[in-house]
């Protein structure tokens, strides 16, 4: 049974960068189980929407609360949080076991060696267990990245295009992962450029543009080579909207 | 999940310490630059003077001091670059550790680290400079240790503030040496009493307050850190 209460909250969350407002008033909640993809071209603020609710950025005004609490009021309740980033978080000079080993030990996992060979083995990466990681390929890092971020079992996972770099057999690792995932009752956040990716994995679509969630489906009721279509059409209106904007600007 | 329990602040800076030694004991660049220039430095000071004029020992504390600094930044640079490689330290800001056990651990790291740049540093300063061998070398020891916890408090703060700009390298120096002034300052003035083989109750002004120092750099930048993560 799934807890009731949203696994992420935020609500008018917004962040500014000088004068540029990178997330603008974003209200956004998601319930254990679920996965919400988000797309977005370039620049819309998803990988900022994704740092405030990790508690990495700090919102200039709204709040963003995970499992119930704040992320940066409660430090232990940042142990609900997985991050998986376009950036692999891991230390070259360390081993793949070393790199999950250490961040199963800072979230405090009683047998975190055992823990660790566990992940690397749900991502099928256990044979490269002590290469050094600066040794490893992108995609093969990106899977060490991906075990790193899921060894303490978190209740809600950030991902940020995970899926770079990632070759099929990886991909498909990820793939099992996700679903794996959700169906253990974690809530998932996936931000990706590939809409046919997303919507295989996701309960809910969201799109992003300047900062604001300008559209919200159910992926159950959206059909993905209209929404594919559809989402185009809506990006190159944005991009539209924005260079008018710029000669107005300029005029 | 459920039986998992964060390490409190000690343990978390611990291992965060350790993680560090482990990445500088695998790579060794720091160590061995750092090492480096402290004997090349040790070398050049003993043969850029006249010993007709001022001899070797009166001459160690100063050589002591200048090349200890600035050892010590090049071990301090490398303390938060390690982490913005592949944005290390998001993974340890995202876990359940508070921000002041990253500042220890890469504190305490970066003192074991110079530790052991002094472990060789100074019995090479006792052989160059003809130093007394035994309790004056011991007490000597004992202030570098006491002036290298205030260097790391504030070395430490700043790699932090210095590793996200573009002149990282030039920047570090530029904030950390004006807050180094007051701990070598006490430190070289209780070193040259010792070596000057003046009774231990002379020094001990000093050490007091280099003692102070480290007690203020310690407090406040370990409450100043969280700051330094803000974007």
């Amino acid at each position: 049974m799934f807890p009731t209460c949203p696994a992420v909250e935020a609500s008018r969350v917004r962040r500014t960068f000088g004068r540029r407002r990178a997330v603008d008033g974003v209200d956004l909640s998601l319930y254990a189980g679920e996965c919400l993809a988000l797309f977005g071209p370039n620049g819309a603020g998803k990988t900022t929407l994704l740092r405030l609710v990790a508690g990495l950025l700090k919102p200039t005004s709204g709040s963003v609360r995970v499992c119930g609490h704040s992320l940066r009021e409660d430090a232990s309740a940042r142990a609900h949080v997985g991050l998986i980033s376009h950036q692999s978080m891991l230390y070259r000079a360390l081993t793949p076991r070393e790199n999950v080993e250490f961040a199963a030990r800072l979230y405090g996992i009683p047998d975190p060696r055992a823990a660790a060979l566990n992940a690397l083995e749900r991502m099928r990466i256990l044979d490269r267990a002590d290469a050094p990681v600066r040794a490893l390929s992108r995609g093969l890092q990106q899977r060490v990245s991906i075990a790193r971020s899921i060894v303490h079992e978190p209740s809600v996972v950030l991902l940020d295009e995970p899926y770079t770099g990632l070759d099929a057999a990886g991909g498909a690792a990820l793939t099992d992962m996700l679903q794996l995932l959700r169906s253990s009752g974690a809530a998932l956040i996936l931000v990706t450029h590939n809409v046919d990716e997303g919507l295989g994995v996701a309960s809910h679509a969201a799109v992003m543009l300047d900062g604001k969630i300008v559209r919200h489906d159910d992926c159950a009721t959206v059909e993905p080579r209209t929404y594919i279509a559809q989402y185009r059409e809506l990006v190159l209106r944005g991009a539209e909207h924005e260079s008018s904007f710029d000669v107005e600007a300029t005029a | 999940m459920s039986r998992a329990r964060a390490p409190g602040t000690f343990g978390a800076a611990w291992l965060v310490a350790r993680k560090d030694l482990a990445i500088e004991f695998r790579t060794r660049t720091a160590f061995f630059s750092a090492l480096v220039f402290a004997v090349l430095a040790l070398c050049i000071f003993y043969f850029a003077w006249d010993e007709s004029i001022i001899a070797p020992a009166q001459r160690a504390p100063g050589v002591l001091w200048v090349v200890l600094a600035f050892s010590a930044l090049l071990g301090l640079q490398r303390s938060f670059s390690i982490e913005e490689h592949d944005r290390g330290i998001d993974a340890l800001l995202v876990s359940p550790i508070s921000r002041e056990s990253i500042y220890l651990g890469k504190a305490i790291g970066n003192l074991l680290f110079l530790c052991a740049i002094q472990l060789i540093t100074i019995p090479a300063l006792a052989l160059f400079y003809n130093l007394p061998i035994g309790r004056p070398l011991m007490v000597v020891t004992a202030i570098v240790l006491l002036a290298m916890i205030g260097i790391v408090a504030v070395g430490t703060l700043f790699s932090a503030m210095a590793v996200n700009t573009r002149l990282a390298e030039l920047l570090l120096p530029m904030l950390s040496l004006p807050f180094f002034v007051p701990i070598l300052m006490n430190a070289a003035q209780a070193t040259t009493r010792v070596l000057g083989d003046r009774p231990l109750a002379e020094s001990w002004p000093w050490l007091k307050i280099l003692i102070a120092f480290d007690l203020v750099f310690v407090v406040a930048c370990t409450l100043a850190f969280p700051f330094t993560l803000e974007e």
